[in-house]
């Protein structure tokens, strides 16, 4: 099997560095905050480009993909100024609040739509809900095996070879396309977009498209068709203060010994 | 009484704690039965162990025929067990394989999955978990409320409780597709054995960064002294000081123990994403303005290289 289309999976998330907080029902803030291309979707990118690099003699297209707000488009934006062909936002006002079951559904169904690639690349989870499930649900959805977590990727004809450190071991993880693929930041820090890549960028293709033209009910996805439920979101009180000593000739030492001794820690 | 699946967690038969902390849950919500995927030679003692921390039941499929092959056949078996027993709930460690198969389950059993649970709460029939989301700001209070609640549960979320099920062992075979088989470990080296518990599964854990300079000597000597797991700032893993594996934050480890003792860590957001829900955290640092006091139960501004061998030394003392 030659490699001709990779689709990779980007999201835009608030920022983690700035105020990030939820709305009256429960949702995550998507609009009134400041966003971008999650930084762990950055190395999905990268390492798409990098496989499409190291394959210079097949046709090999990058698709990013994204599902979100109009806002979102920053993401697949990103994407394209860093090398990617080009790239499909899918956007409609009844996502808005879906759970990772339906963005998976949106996912496959947009996949399905533009045409199933023989490789899916997503990071290893968003910065900001950090499931790490959506890549296994699409994949159920798509019939496809996953080879997932990668920290070094190498891929020959239609084998893939991972290296990850796996949840009890280093594991070397093998995998015939079509697959989904998902790496981390481990595998490779992300390129900037030059300033070629920014003008070129703005004439790739960007393709919107309405849950009508994929083929899902509205009745499918947001906030009332999810599977979970959120009861209740609570900020964390802020840490109370706790006692901070100056070590002087050895006293932090005794001060720490008497406070782990008062917590029964020895 | 309903039974609740629990997918054990094992290394070649050898029962993880966080299994025990699920089949503490698991009673709370019905009948705990322990779902074990592995060798059959390792499946007595597997079953014994699962039974002596509350499990009913012992669903115990061989796995000589997927071994190797990754989520995919484990959430097939799951998934046929639960359309054989319909359970109340079904819970599963929220390690990283763990989740991608709850993922797959999820789509496979049309139900909710809530992943990274710190507490689950019954309450009648209604079954409540709590999350912490945002690097820890923010806590989430949710539930299930389509098909067989799948939640994905993190280790110290509960006490184990020992105390013998009925530890019934019912063989399953399970019906795995050729789809299912696709995707294969080729290699596998084990984690070279430090001696110290898991640093995810770990009570206390005592991490460095950037202050050690590259000397683990006063980290590892202090967590040694409190039977505790090493980990290590991301500033720390990138210098080449520790491997990828010891990471606490983000893109490392997510850990939540009872004691977080972070020394030379200056606590960027990073971090605290990976550290914040720890019980007690103290911190040793000489800057005083470091962001990781901020979140201190304990903290001491001092050179961590003189304040913890003196530490390590007086509770030696004390273990006399």
């Amino acid at each position: 099997m030659t490699l001709s289309n990779i689709v990779v999976l980007v999201k835009y998330v608030p920022d983690a560095t700035g105020d990030r907080k939820f709305e009256a029902d429960n949702t995550v803030d998507r609009v009134g905050v400041d966003g971008l291309l999650s930084e762990l979707d950055e190395y999905a990118v990268e390492q798409a480009l990098q496989i499409k690099e190291k394959r210079p003699d097949e046709e090999i297209t990058v698709t990013a993909l994204t599902v979100g707000p109009a806002a979102a488009e920053a993401a697949v934006r990103k994407a394209l100024q860093m090398g990617a062909d080009k790239a499909v936002h899918v956007q409609d006002d009844a996502i808005a609040g879906s759970d990772a079951i339906a963005t998976s559904l949106v996912l496959a169904k947009a996949i399905e739509k533009i045409g199933v690639p023989e490789l899916i690349v997503g990071g290893l989870a968003s910065t900001d809900a950090g499931m790490s499930v959506v890549t296994a649900m699409l994949a159920e959805r798509l019939g496809l095996p996953q080879v997932t977590l990668a920290a070094v990727v190498e891929s020959q004809g239609d084998q893939v070879r991972i290296k990850r450190d796996g949840d009890s071991a280093t594991e070397v993880i093998g995998g015939t396309l079509p697959l989904v693929l998902s790496v981390t930041d481990q595998s490779g820090e992300a390129r900037y977009p030059s300033f070629k890549g920014i003008m070129a960028a703005k004439k790739k293709p960007l393709e919107a498209l309405t849950l009508a033209d994929i083929g899902v009910d509205a009745g499918e996805v947001g906030l009332d068709a999810a599977w979970t439920k959120v009861d209740n979101v609570t900020e964390r009180p802020a840490r109370t203060a706790g006692e901070i000593v100056k070590d002087e000739d050895g006293s932090g030492a005794t001060a720490l010994v008497e406070f782990l001794a008062s917590k029964k820690f020895i | 009484m309903s039974e609740v699946l629990v997918l054990v967690d094992h290394v070649d038969g050898a029962v993880k704690k966080p299994t025990y902390e699920l089949l503490a849950i698991a009673k709370r919500i019905g009948s705990p039965s322990a779902v074990f995927i592995g060798g059959a030679d390792k499946a007595d003692a597997a079953a014994e162990a699962v039974k002596g921390y509350g499990a009913d039941k012992v669903y115990v499929v061989d796995d000589a025929e997927i071994k190797g092959y990754l989520v995919a056949p484990k959430a097939e078996v799951l998934e046929q067990i639960a359309a054989a027993s319909s359970p109340a709930a079904i819970l599963i460690p929220a390690s990283a394989e763990g989740k991608e198969i709850a993922g797959r389950l999820a789509i496979k059993l049309s139900s909710g999955l809530i992943t990274d649970a710190v507490d689950v709460q019954v309450d009648g029939d209604t079954i409540t978990t709590t999350q912490s989301v945002f690097a820890g700001n923010f806590t989430v209070d949710a539930t299930v409320v389509k098909g067989t609640p799948i939640i994905a549960v993190k280790p110290n979320a509960a006490s184990p409780e020992e105390g013998a099920g009925a530890g019934a062992v019912e063989q399953f075979s399970a019906t795995i597709s050729d789809g299912a088989k696709t995707a294969q470990i080729v290699a596998s080296q084990p984690r070279q054995a430090t001696g110290r518990p898991e640093l995810t599964e770990a009570a206390i854990v005592v991490s460095g960064g950037r202050g050690t300079g590259g000397d683990f000597d006063a980290v590892e000597g202090l967590a040694d002294a409190l039977g505790a797991a090493v980990g290590a700032s991301r500033a720390a893993v990138d210098s080449g000081w520790k491997p990828h594996t010891f990471q606490v934050g983000q893109t490392g480890k997510v850990v939540s123990p009872q004691l977080y003792v972070a020394n030379g860590i200056s606590g960027a957001i990073q971090h605290r994403a990976g550290m914040q829900t720890s019980k007690t955290i103290v911190a040793v640092n000489k800057d005083e303005e470091a962001p990781i006091f901020e979140l201190v139960d304990f903290g001491v501004v001092g050179d961590l290289h003189s304040v913890l061998p003196a530490v390590t030394a007086e509770i030696e003392k004390r273990k006399g």
